[in-house]
């Protein structure tokens, strides 16, 4: 088995002899703990007084090894593994699983579990949103918004907790469809909860949107142009807000997404003012779905038949969704017995996160903060 | 363009890619079809099902041209259960990768990752997956490699490939010749051992790292 | 010896002025006093408010609804183990923290609570207060020098810079308010702040409102300039936990933390009543000359007996309000307590000899609160400006706006 050898990491200051004070450069390391890098994320960065010369991160704390996990447990026992992950947005996560494994065994989730799916995917699309919203603000210095979106995200998940008995980590779907049946008042709830947001979402707008010194916080920073996305694998509303229209709901549909009307919105500076913009339409227009799914919701099964016993087919495939932090994809290769053979778990944070040493090349270390926090990542998602 | 196509047929020539001495496609699914047949009486008796989604040769401009250049070094390509897949001699499948990038627009890498076979001639898998904007198509191209062999970056190709390629070569042991910045990413920089590998248990540890670093006999 | 003292009262200044050195003790015994409750009165507000603009609802376990936090916070940190760095200057390091208290506390000799209610009335009040303010600066310089931290040290050398910056715009806002003093009966300007609040009885108009927007936009700017002098919101990064300095009091623990504490919340009192001097009339009641006549005099002299009992009121409805359970019944008793004793103040405020006095010193407290509440206002509601931004603000914004307001000031005066 090779041995790692180290090679030097890409920010060494020099000869072991010069001392900090003979460049002009100070290495400067935001550690592990840090009230503004939303988890154990190390960033060492490299400054020339208060400009940012390059960005060097540092992720692995929080990895757990759910692939090697995955490829020694059944298909149905890693599904409470993936909530794991992307914990803000468990939900989303599960639906990536459960639609992969079922392409591997072809089957499809029947029609209203496929608009259940959809509705909780856009609640918790609604959810991690107002999260992100919350800790970006806080990150900028408003403190108040937090408060406001996490009242609010409050009602997304007791309607979580009603449906599957869990707020954060809820593994709501199985292989094949949804296990439990929506609860009496499930609509009921959903409806009041898309009626009464809109102003909420105004009033987080009102605060912060025409707001000088948030504009001035923002815009402009942390810019990326499209074509720095695509290359490198940028995707979500990073990839959108710098002109990119792209959603995979729209471009590969999945689950029920083709039976409803929403736009996608699109930024045009690929700065840290548009991306809020564009996680702000986002909300709306998640509301907007599930406003449409919850009205036509159907009758009928919730689960397909699906063996007790599942053995897909040997083979591979890959599938992936739109997480509200970019395209998380499953990469499931089955050798024809319970376990699968490989799990690959394609993270958005941790694509994301590279874009990280571009985008606040030239910028002020003031802007690294608010940076992390316009990508949006989340640290059990990019160590896995 | 649609990405789902339902449609194995059965007897068809190409198996899906899967290790040595595994029973072929079908044999799962039949099981569950005799299993509903017997519960479920109200069935008709059963029509033949089909045998389980088999790998269908995949035929496009692309493959054809990739095929008149590079002959046999593309040992394959596919479609199962609707995803196209390409399997390339890994000598030329950088060669192939560049060309898929720059002339027929798959310009987005969407991962990459590797797949550990202990018990075959070539153990590893080395997979891309690959998205074009322009066309709304994805990808799978697949090598694979012998132990200890390298491979070349493909950073070069898509900037993003190189945290990608970083974690494949922490977790395999893969080395990529001309990565800018090849070292571990996920684990400690000193610690021995590729645990995605099959050899390596799931309980398994880097024992002197975790003694000299945490300062406690075993993290079980 | 008690004619000493017994003749001060019958004199009508301050004793400052009349060279009364007891009276002097007792004023300055009595204003350090009433600054520190009303820190501790400050600290209750903030937290209780900014929880209440964050829809949450604050301390309340600690008394009732809180209102004894500021003690346990006190206690807490005086109990704190005293942390010094290995490395520390420890002179500088336990210096630091008094040079700050002590330049806050000592400009508050001459603020003015009514116009013979203050300690002494320099005749270059105003020049002495910036000055000894600005003192500050060199207390939060030697707090991150002797931290012996590379941190500490950025913060403090930030937040030096930001204060020196926006004291250039406060000074010029300052003096084009002192400008209008000149245009006195008497012909000549002062610098005292009595002086000052005097002068806008004599001219019967707020400075805020005098040459209509002029002096409103040097409130303006001295209104932000007094934020970021005191490094508050949005001007807070220097301090702020977010950022990657945590400031210069990053390495002070327990006591001394207080004291810097100490120290900001009574400089924030300090500019505020300097803002409230020089443009809000000092201890004016409102419209001192519009509204004359015994009735008003009546009415608005009910005023202060009227608030406090206002404020027994809201009291006595939280205490109506508290859960019936055993639990709460020594907060209830408390609240309640606290409650009487303020509707006790407010009915002694309703005598007449008491009504009569108290007038003044209940409108400077009034004015002086609004302005607390800005501040807190602020703090919950703005993000945080970058230093390069509020570098920019104070010199590329706040300081030519503050020149062109200070020329108009000058030549409409002599126009008029």
């Amino acid at each position: 088995m090779p041995d790692s050898t180290p090679h030097p990491s890409p920010l060494e200051l020099g000869t072991p002899d010069k001392t900090f004070l003979d460049s002009n450069e100070l290495i400067l390391n935001m550690g592990p703990q840090h009230p503004a890098t939303h988890g154990v994320l190390r960033v060492i960065l490299k400054l020339d007084g208060e400009k940012v010369l390059g960005v060097e991160c540092v992720i692995g704390y929080l990895h757990r090894g759910v692939e090697k996990i995955g490829e020694n447990r059944t298909y149905t026992m890693f599904n409470p593994y993936v909530d794991r992950m992307d914990y803000v947005a468990a939900v989303s996560n599960g639906l990536g699983y459960c639609e992969t494994v079922e392409k591997l065994l072809q089957v499809e989730a029947p029609r209203r579990a496929n608009y259940i799916r959809v509705i909780l995917t856009e609640l918790n699309r609604l959810a991690s949103h107002m999260l992100w919203l919350g800790t970006h603000a806080l990150d900028i210095g408003a403190m108040t918004p937090l408060f406001y979106t996490f009242r609010d995200r409050e009602e997304i998940l007791k309607i979580f907790e009603k449906y599957c008995g869990a707020r954060l980590t809820t593994h709501a779907f199985r292989i094949g469809g949804c296990q439990y049946e929506t609860y009496d008042g499930f609509e009921r709830d959903v409806k009041t909860f898309v009626d009464c947001v809109p102003p909420k979402i105004d009033e987080y707008e009102a605060l912060l949107t025409s707001n000088r010194i948030w504009v001035e916080r923002t815009k402009n920073v942390g810019k990326i142009s499209a074509a720095d996305c695509k290359a490198l694998g940028v995707t979500g509303p990073v990839l959108r807000a710098s002109g990119v229209k792209w959603d995979i709901r729209k471009a590969l549909p999945y689950a029920a997404y083709s039976d409803f009307d929403f736009e996608i919105p699109v930024g045009a500076n690929g700065d840290t003012y548009d991306r809020y913009l564009v996680r702000m339409q986002e909300m709306r227009q998640s509301l907007r779905i599930i406003r449409q799914a919850v009205e036509g919701l159907p009758e009928g099964p919730i689960m397909a038949k699906v063996p007790k016993v599942m053995k897909p087919p040997a083979g591979e495939v890959y599938h992936s969704i739109e997480a509200p932090k970019g395209e998380l994809g499953y990469f499931i290769v089955s050798d024809g017995s319970t376990q699968p053979y490989r799990v690959r778990v394609r993270p958005p944070s941790f694509v994301n996160l590279q874009a990280l040493d571009l985008m606040v090349r030239g910028q002020l270390v003031a802007d690294v903060i608010a940076v992390i926090g316009t990508l949006d990542i989340v640290l059990g998602e990019v160590d896995r | 363009m649609p990405e789902e196509t339902k449609s194995p047929l059965p007897g068809s020539a190409g198996e899906p890619e899967g290790p040595a001495g595994k029973p072929q496609a079908g044999g799962a699914q039949s099981a569950a079809a005799a299993k509903s047949a017997e519960t479920t009486s109200e069935k008709p008796p059963a029509v033949a099902k089909p045998a389980g989604p088999v790998a269908v040769p995949w035929t496009s401009p692309l493959v054809a041209n990739l095929k008149t250049r590079y002959g046999s070094g593309v040992s394959e390509a596919s479609t199962y259960l609707g995803q196209n897949c390409l399997v390339l001699d890994s000598s030329i499948t950088h060669e192939i990768l560049r060309i898929l990038a720059e002339e027929q627009e798959f310009d987005y890498c969407v991962d990459i990752t590797a797949v550990h076979y202990p018990k075959r001639e070539k153990p590893f898998d080395l997979v891309w997956i690959l998205y074009s904007f322009p066309r709304n198509q994805r990808l799978r191209v697949k090598t694979m490699l012998r132990e200890q062999e390298s491979f070349p970056s493909s950073a070069s190709i898509w900037p993003g490939a190189n945290w990608l390629e970083r974690e494949v070569y922490d977790m395999f042991g893969l080395r990529f010749e001309g990565h800018p910045d090849l070292r571990r990413i996920l684990l400690p920089e000193d610690w021995r051992g590729h645990p995605l590998r099959k050899d390596y248990g799931i309980i398994e540890q880097d024992e002197q790292w975790v003694q000299a670093n945490l300062g406690i006999e075993s993290g079980q | 010896m008690l004619d000493y003292v017994t003749s001060y009262l019958s004199s009508n200044t301050t004793p400052g002025q009349a060279g009364n050195v007891v009276w002097a003790l007792i004023y300055i015994l009595i204003v350090f006093a009433g600054v520190s409750i009303a820190v501790m009165a400050m600290n209750w507000l903030e937290r209780k408010a900014l929880a209440h603009f964050q829809i949450r609802l604050g301390p309340m376990r600690v008394g009732p609804h809180g209102l004894l936090q500021p003690i346990a916070d006190a206690i807490k940190l005086l109990t704190k183990e005293d942390i010094i760095p290995e490395n520390a200057d420890r002179l500088v390091f336990w210096i630091a923290p008094l040079i700050i208290l002590c330049a806050s506390f000592a400009v508050y000799v001459v603020i003015p609570f009514g116009p013979t209610h203050a300690i002494t009335d320099l005749n270059i009040g105003i020049l002495f207060m910036l000055g000894v303010s600005s003192l500050s600066v060199l207390g939060v310089v030697m707090a991150g020098w002797a931290s012996n931290s590379h941190y500490p040290l950025i913060g403090s050398l930030r937040s030096s810079a930001q204060m020196i910056s926006y004291e250039v715009a406060m000074g010029m806002a300052v003096v084009s308010a002192i400008l209008m003093t000149s245009l006195n009966r008497s012909g000549t300007g002062t610098l005292s702040m009595i002086g000052i609040v005097e002068a806008q009885q004599q001219q019967q108009i707020w400075y805020l409102f005098k040459f209509f927007p002029l002096g409103f936009i040097a409130f303006a700017i001295f209104a932000i300039a007094m934020v970021a002098e005191t490094n508050r919101a949005p001007f807070d990064l220097p301090e702020a936990e977010s950022e990657l300095t945590a400031g210069f009091h990053t390495e002070y623990s327990g006591l001394r933390w207080s004291l810097f504490m100490l120290g900001e919340y009574a400089a924030m009192i300090a500019v505020s009543s300097i803002a409230v001097t020089l443009w809000l009339g000092g201890w004016l009641r409102p419209f001192p000359n519009a509204l004359t006549g015994a009735t008003w005099d009546l009415a608005f002299s009910l005023l202060p007996g009227f608030t406090f009992l206002v404020l027994a009121v809201v009291a006595w409805v939280g205490v109506i309000r508290m859960p019936k359970h055993s639990y709460f019944r020594m907060q209830t008793l408390g609240l309640a307590g606290f409650a009487v004793l303020l509707g006790l103040i407010g009915l002694v405020l309703f005598a007449p000899p008491v009504r009569d006095r108290i007038q003044d010193i209940f409108w400077f407290t009034a004015k002086v609160a609004f302005f607390m509440y800005m501040y807190i206002w602020y703090r919950a509601t703005f993000p945080r400006y970058r230093f390069d931004q509020l570098m920019r603000v104070g010199w590329k914004v706040l300081l030519p706006v503050s020149l062109g307001v200070l020329i108009g000031t000058a030549v409409v005066g002599m126009v008029l």
